[in-house]
């Protein structure tokens, strides 16, 4: 079984280094890969100090971009199965082994890590959970059957679901657009309650002034994948 | 009306001029300003060709009649054309980004093969 632990970072050289080092303790003798999106700061430095190795992209290309380099990646060299991290710390690298488990016992294709799994729902923001609660809404008739965390980046997946992510994968916001991509494949996945901590440096990607556009693009994007692809659930 | 005319054949000649000033100092490529200079030649045509745009109202089924009409299909025209041309325009960028993110993307993948293979050098080295 060849796991490889997913770290896209954008500007992280505050956090990563804590969430490297919380990773090698976690699981021992994993590979730890951090994408670089391009950082302006001392990112690759700090994660190559930490012990990981690091994927530097030419330009910034944005989350699912930098995602989607990382499992091109982890396809060719063989991996199993690839657990994503975020580089802020918000995700707790002691939760690894639970979604790693799921993976393996539960043989789906995409194991979430989620807030809500154990209905605690901790460090989520009003329109984070404001989002979370439409789409959860939204997503319910188009997977038929509930997602309690679709926006978690906390997310591991197995060989399967690495080859279509490596081909096709949402380029902004991708964490809600993945799960129709899987779900239009027939593909499953599971949720696993995980800890999620505030975020130790930097700033998120969404904003509230962004918060508008983020619904109203992911919300096109959900639509645009339902149509795109053939085979659906029945 | 002449006037509105005579302003569109003037705007639409400037267009042509323009764009091909832009292709002639590589500004802009050929392939991508042949969308505009079609849009600006039809412009040219139907402002200085009333009876073409009378024809163009009648099939549309403008209601008002001879000159009267005439702004109206321009402004038609105008409109259409250039939603055309942009709309091909988003097409290509839509494209030029997906090749550019898997451009970059393998950039990163063939960098990193390359200083795997130059650590493993280095350690061969070592040994």
């Amino acid at each position: 079984m060849k796991l490889l632990i997913l770290i896209p970072a954008y500007n992280e050289q505050g956090a990563v280094g804590g969430v490297i080092g919380e990773v090698r303790a976690a699981m021992p003798g994993a590979p730890v890969l951090v994408v670089d999106d391009c950082s302006t700061d001392a990112t690759i430095t700090v994660a190559r100090d930490a012990g990981a190795r690091v994927l530097p992209l030419p330009h910034h290309l944005g989350l699912g971009g930098c995602v989607q380099a990382g499992y091109r990646l982890a396809f060719e060299l063989g991996y199993d199965y690839v657990i994503r991290v975020d580089g802020d710390g918000q995700h707790d690298p002691r939760d690894i082994p639970k979604i790693l488990d799921a993976l393996e016992r539960q043989g789906c294709e995409m194991v979430i890590g989620s807030r809500f799994a154990d209905g605690s729902g901790r460090h989520t923001g009003f329109l984070r959970a404001a989002g979370i609660v439409f789409f959860r809404a939204v997503l319910h008739p188009i997977l038929g059957r509930p997602v309690r965390d679709p926006t978690s980046g906390f997310v591991g997946v197995n060989r399967r679901a690495l080859e279509v992510f490596s081909r096709s994968f949402p380029l902004e916001y991708p964490e809600i657009e993945a799960l129709v991509v899987l779900q239009r494949r027939r593909f499953r996945f599971a949720e696993v309650p995980c800890r999620m901590r505030p975020r130790r440096a930097g700033r998120s990607t969404i904003t509230a002034v962004r918060s508008l556009y983020y619904m109203v693009h992911v919300l096109l994007g959900v639509f645009v994948n339902v149509l795109k692809f053939e085979g659906r659930r029945k | 009306m002449d006037r509105l005319l005579n302003v569109m054949t003037i705007f639409s000649a400037l267009l042509i001029g323009v764009v091909l000033a832009s292709v002639r100092r590589a500004h802009i490529r050929v392939e991508y300003s042949v969308s505009w200079l079609v849009a600006a030649l039809v412009l040219l045509v139907l402002s200085r060709w009333p009876p073409a745009l009378a024809w163009i109202a009648d099939v549309l089924g403008v209601t008002q009649t001879g000159p009267a009409a005439a702004p109206l299909v321009l402004m038609m025209v105008t409109g259409t054309l250039f939603l055309m041309v942009l709309y091909r325009l988003s097409l290509r960028i839509s494209s030029l980004k997906d090749s550019n993110i898997a451009l970059a993307q393998r950039v990163a993948i063939l960098e990193y093969h390359l200083e795997s293979l130059d650590e493993k050098a280095k350690a061969a080295t070592r040994e």
